[in-house]
């Protein structure tokens, strides 16, 4: 990673990987959503309701992987003073707040037709709207203190305490035996109980979206570091 | 009760959030690196 650390190295990656990371995004997003909406066949208890997942577990899964990302970089600023890291921080809070919003918006939209209700103050709804108001309070504590001219150690802080909640909205299907369904996926055993039709839709939908995310993260990198840089050269400008 | 309203409803929500944060991302970065660029520019 500190390799990365120069910020000219990393704009010489950033540059040509925005355009690839955000066309890829696109184009694999497109072609999932086709798939999910037009192709795959209603699932034998959800009926149709079960294309609202070709979406919404996509913004699930990067709700966490944003916040994940945040608990990372603030870990690198804290003990490296990685230079990149609080930019890499920042830049993921405002798509990671947005696909926790999707995701409990999706979640409602699921439910009505499938439970019968949008809201159940349910272990999995719950701490996934934490989530939405610990980004919301990491994007007003990060703007803070950069006003003020700080190097958010309290924001790294902040970003660091929050991945607390993610192992809580993992296992709240597990611990707490409500509303939400278990988990349907698992990574570590490599097993599904979604049967294959609906399960690849599912895959690449992912794929897209997270493929897309990275091109936001690197766009909105590159602006602050542009930013800095118009900010540094105004300050020689004024005090030659 | 038809579930299409609610498909759509989601797509529709997933698809406007998504392309809108991803042209203010792209919109602010070619603005910060133009304005950097034109200063670099300068003597």
């Amino acid at each position: 990673m500190h390799v990365y650390a120069n910020p000219t190295r990393f704009l010489k990656i950033a540059r040509p990987l925005t355009a690839w990371l955000g066309w890829a995004g696109g184009a694999t997003i497109a072609a999932a959503l086709a798939w999910g909406l037009l192709l795959t066949p209603p699932e034998r208890l959800q009926g149709e309701s079960v294309r609202i997942l070709y979406v919404h577990v996509p913004a699930a899964w990067l709700a966490m992987a944003g916040w994940s990302g945040i608990a990372a970089a603030s870990l690198m600023q804290l003990v490296w003073r990685h230079p990149l890291a609080a930019i890499a921080a920042r830049s993921i809070a405002v798509p990671g707040a947005l696909f926790t919003a999707i995701c409990l918006a999706t979640g409602s939209l699921w439910g009505r037709p499938t439970w019968g209700t949008y809201w159940e103050w349910d272990g999995r709804m719950t701490s996934m709207l934490v989530l939405l108001f610990l980004y919301a309070g990491f994007i007003a504590l990060a703007g803070a203190e950069k006003e003020k001219g700080g190097e958010g150690r309290i924001t790294a802080i902040f970003g660091l305490v929050g991945a607390v909640n993610l192992p809580i909205i993992h296992y709240s299907v597990v611990w707490w035996n409500t509303l939400h369904q278990g988990q349907s996926i698992s990574f570590v055993r490599g097993t599904s109980t979604i049967d294959p039709s609906m399960l690849w839709p599912l895959l690449v939908s992912a794929l897209g979206f997270s493929l897309l995310f990275g091109a936001i993260v690197l766009m909105r990198m590159r602006a602050e570091l542009a930013r800095i840089k118009v900010e540094a050269r105004l300050k020689r400008m004024a005090a030659s | 009760m038809n579930a299409w309203p609610f498909i759509i409803a989601a797509y529709a929500l997933t698809i406007t959030g998504t392309l809108a944060v991803t042209a203010w991302s792209f919109v602010a970065m070619r603005r910060a690196e133009a304005e950097a660029a034109m200063l670099s520019e300068r003597p």
